[in-house]
C-alpha cells in the first residue's frame, strides 16, 4: 500500500497541472499515467496554442509540455508511468497494475481523475478497412514517430482537430485531398481553417463519407452531399482516390474511473456526452475526488490546464493545506482566465454547457 | 516503402537511426526508431495489414491510436492481442501477424 496525500490520474495537460498546484501547496503528489511517457496529448501539438499570453498562447503544445514536466520535476513530484489505474474504491483508493504484472493500492486523502477522452468513431461501409483511422492516431504517427499513415488523406470533420491535423499532415509532406463537413458551416478557428485553405484543400460543406473501399487498405473514397435533413442527394457522389481516411468527429470523455468512484454523471452533448458533475473548484459529488480536462467536459488543451489547476488547488484545500480563503482568492485567478477562454462565439456554448454541469454539480454535493 | 518523414519544418531533420532497433515482423527484420510503438515502424516500412479478424477474415490496422479500441492487435514474442499502438519496440522483438484470436506460442526467453 501506498499512501499520499493527492494521487493524479493522468499525466496530460489537466494532470500534470493539478499535481504541479497540488505540490505547490505543500501536499505530496503521486501522478500515474498508463503511457510510458508523460504528457498526454500535448506533445503531439506542434501547432502555437490560441488565446491570451497568460494562456501561452503563441506557444507550441510540444513546449509548454516539457515547461510542465520540468515543474514537476522541480516540485519532485513522483510519477509511476505504465500504470494503469483500473479502478477507485472505498476509502480513496486505488487499484492499480503496474507494467502489465505488477498490482498495487494506492491510498490517497483526494484523488484527481485527469483521465481525458477518446475519439468518436464513424461508421460507414469500409471504415474498418486499414488506413481508416482516427485523426488523433495519424496526427500521433506524424508529430511522435515521425511515420506518414499514408500518401493521400481524406479528412471526415471541420473542427479544429480535423483542420489542425489535415495541415500537420501536409507539413509532414501528405496531400490532403478534401475536408468533409456534414454540417452546412465549417467547425474549427478561423485561423487553422484558413491555413488549410490556403494550403489549397477542397472543403466540402453538407457532405458526408458514404464508403471506403479498397482490398487490403483504403483505395478510394465516396464522399455525398446531403440535404437540410441530413439524407443523401441522389446523383452528387464524387469518388476520391485516397489511401487514407481520418476521422475528426468529436471526443467522448473517458469517465469510467468516475462511475467506479461512484460519482453522479449527467449527460451534457455540447462536451461530449456523460460527464461527473463537478463544482466550482472540479470536486465531484465524491468528497475528496475532483475531475479535470476532457474528463469534466471536452474543451481544449488551454482549458484543460487552468481546471487542472483549479482541482490542484481544491485537492490541497480539502486536506488543509490551505484555508477557505486562500483556496477561494488562489481560484478565481483561474476562474478569470477560464472565463476568458470561454468566450466568443465558440466558447459561449462551451460555458452554457459547463454552467448546466457546474449546477449540477452544486446540487449533487 | 520508406514513410518516415525524414525532414519536417517544425520538428527538424530525424536523427540518424544508426543506434536504432530492429524487430522481426513475419520473420523480415525491420528497422525501427528507439521508443516508437510496433505500429509506427509497421507504417514507416508501409506494412498496412495488421491482423485478420476471426469471422470474415477480414484486414485490420491501427485506428484509435491511444490504446482503447485493440483494432491493431498482433501476436509479440508467442503472446497474442499486443496493442501494438501503445507497445514500444525492443531490440528482437518477434511480431507476427495474428489470425482471428491468435495462438499463444513460446518466448525466445522461455517465459
Amino acid at each position: 500500500m501506498t499512501a499520499v496525500d493527492i494521487a493524479v490520474v493522468g499525466a496530460g495537460p489537466a494532470g500534470l497541472s493539478a499535481a504541479i498546484e497540488g505540490a505547490r501547496s505543500g501536499a505530496s503528489v503521486l501522478l500515474l499515467d498508463e503511457n510510458d511517457k508523460p504528457g498526454g496529448q500535448l506533445f503531439k501539438q506542434i501547432h502555437k496554442f490560441f488565446g491570451s499570453r497568460e494562456h501561452r498562447a503563441g506557444t507550441r503544445g510540444i513546449d509548454i509540455g516539457t515547461q510542465l514536466l520540468s515543474e514537476a520535476r522541480e516540485l519532485s513530484i513522483d510519477i509511476w508511468l505504465n500504470a494503469e489505474v483500473c479502478g477507485v474504491y472505498d476509502n480513496n483508493e486505488l487499484a492499480v497494475v503496474v507494467n502489465h504484472s505488477t498490482s498495487k493500492t494506492v491510498r490517497a486523502g483526494a484523488i484527481v481523475l485527469a483521465t481525458g477522452a477518446t475519439e468518436n468513431a464513424v461508421s460507414f461501409p469500409g471504415w474498418t478497412l486499414p488506413g481508416v483511422m482516427s485523426a488523433g492516431a495519424a496526427q500521433t504517427m506524424v508529430n511522435i514517430h515521425r511515420v506518414l499513415p499514408g500518401h493521400r488523406v481524406l479528412m471526415i470533420g471541420s473542427g479544429n482537430v480535423g483542420v489542425i491535423v489535415s495541415y500537420q499532415l501536409l507539413q509532414a509532406g501528405a496531400d490532403v485531398a478534401a475536408i468533409v463537413e456534414a454540417a452546412p458551416s465549417l467547425g474549427g478557428y478561423g485561423v487553422h481553417t484558413a491555413k488549410v485553405r490556403r494550403a489549397g484543400v477542397p472543403f466540402y460543406t453538407s457532405h458526408t463519407v458514404l464508403k471506403a473501399e479498397g482490398a487490403d487498405r483504403v483505395e478510394s473514397a465516396v464522399i455525398v452531399e446531403l440535404d437540410k435533413d441530413w439524407n443523401h442527394v441522389p446523383e452528387t457522389e464524387k469518388t476520391l482516390a485516397v489511401d487514407t481516411i481520418c476521422i475528426a468527429a468529436g471526443l467522448t470523455p473517458l469517465v469510467e474511473l468516475g462511475r467506479s468512484a461512484g460519482c453522479h454523471v449527467v449527460f451534457e452533448p455540447t462536451l461530449g456526452g456523460w460527464i461527473p458533475a463537478h463544482d466550482s473548484y472540479m470536486e465531484t459529488s465524491v468528497p475528496a475526488v475532483f475531475v479535470a480536462g476532457d474528463i469534466a467536459g471536452v474543451e481544449e488543451a488551454s482549458t484543460a490546464m487552468e481546471e487542472g489547476r483549479l482541482a490542484g488547488i481544491g485537492a490541497a484545500a480539502v486536506l488543509g493545506y490551505y484555508g477557505a480563503d486562500e483556496r477561494n482568492a488562489l481560484s478565481q485567478v483561474v476562474w478569470n482566465r477560464l472565463d476568458a477562454l470561454r468566450s466568443g462565439p465558440y466558447g459561449r456554448k462551451r460555458r452554457e454547457a459547463k454552467e448546466v454541469l457546474l449546477r449540477a454539480g452544486e446540487n449533487a454535493t | 516503402m520508406n514513410m518516415r518523414v525524414e525532414d519536417h519544418p517544425i520538428l527538424g531533420v530525424l536523427d540518424n537511426e544508426s543506434d536504432g532497433v530492429r524487430v522481426v515482423v513475419d520473420g523480415e527484420a525491420l528497422q525501427a526508431r528507439p521508443g516508437e510503438v510496433i505500429a509506427a515502424t509497421l507504417m514507416a516500412h508501409g506494412r498496412s495489414v495488421f491482423r485478420y479478424t476471426n469471422r470474415r477474415g477480414e484486414p485490420r490496422n491501427l485506428f484509435c491510436g491511444i490504446g482503447r479500441c485493440t483494432d491493431c492487435v498482433m501476436t509479440v514474442d508467442g503472446i497474442p492481442n499486443v496493442r501494438t499502438c501503445v507497445t514500444v519496440v525492443r531490440d528482437g522483438m518477434v511480431v507476427e501477424t495474428q489470425r482471428g484470436n491468435g495462438a499463444w506460442g513460446r518466448c525466445d526467453d522461455g517465459r
